[in-house]
């Protein structure tokens, strides 16, 4: 792939990503606000490929495009009088004064750095990867599935339905 | 090449979006969904590290897919609780549920 190629893409997908998560904010519609979600989780996705990390990238579409999108959907569906008109709080001006701040910040303090740009030549391959985390980082990654199946664990015994109040809600 | 700033800059706005939309939003599930953003933003910065300034070039990559598994465990059990709330309350305002404020 050309310097150029790559570079068209990273601001085709820049604008892809930045719009749709704009949109999860604009959005006054719930479902639409998700719709957006995912298109910002595609193009993080590509940010991913972009950046030569394909493991990743398929990971990201998998779990989150596949899963976590279908949750918040199955969320929203299994709440259905709540209001759906994607409102705001009170805090609405506060939290666009911290947003624009944090953004000026972080721009201001990422071009006043002197990053050391070591390497340039791209390329990592899932083998590797993956015989990285069984080797050297195996002690986080079987705390990861622990952490996982103590969140589905939990998760199930917050939404069971406990016997004291089968009888006062129909719902 | 791109430059590693570009990268930089797209996660911090990416960021900053997810922050406006978290402290914001009304609805919990949208709250959850900014979290994502944010953690999302996070992920590229971790690539982006990794892919310039790293010579393995593994570390970022690793602690990226790390941010996938706790943002799995953490959606799953957000998403219980805001199920319970709607039971109790039939309503997932997050203004509303303010039992714990002092």
């Amino acid at each position: 792939m050309s310097g150029f190629g790559i570079t068209v893409a990273f601001w085709i997908l820049a604008a892809l990503t930045l719009a749709s998560a704009g949109g999860v904010m604009a959005s006054r519609n719930l479902i639409h606000a998700v719709l957006f979600l995912i298109v910002a989780f595609l193009g993080v996705s590509g940010f991913f490929i972009l950046l030569s990390a394909d493991f990743l990238a398929m990971a990201q579409i998998i779990i989150y495009v596949g899963a976590i999108s279908v949750l918040i959907l199955f969320a929203i569906v299994l709440t259905p009088r709540a209001e759906r008109d994607n409102s705001e709080t009170s805090m609405v001006l506060p939290a666009l004064l911290l947003g624009t701040t944090l953004a000026a910040v972080l721009l201001f303090v990422l071009y006043d750095a002197n990053w050391n740009v070591t390497n340039v030549e791209p390329g990592l391959s899932a083998e590797v990867l993956g015989s990285a985390l069984l080797s050297v980082w195996v002690l986080p990654f079987e705390l990861a599935s622990v952490l996982l199946t103590a969140a589905l664990v939990g998760a199930l015994m917050i939404v069971r339905r406990q016997e004291d109040e089968e009888g006062d809600s129909a719902s | 090449m791109i430059p590693l700033e570009n990268y930089l800059v797209l996660s911090g706005i990416l960021f900053s979006l997810g922050v406006y939309g978290v402290l914001s939003r009304r609805n919990a599930v949208l709250v959850l969904m900014s979290v994502e953003l944010m953690l999302n933003a996070v992920s590229i910065n971790f690539i982006a590290f990794s892919a310039y300034l790293d010579v393995t070039q593994i570390t970022g990559v690793i602690f990226a897919i790390f941010v996938v598994a706790v943002a799995a465990a953490e959606i799953g059990l957000a998403l219980a609780i805001v199920l319970r709330i709607f039971r109790n309350r039939s309503s997932i305002n997050i203004d509303e549920a303010a039992e714990l404020k002092w």
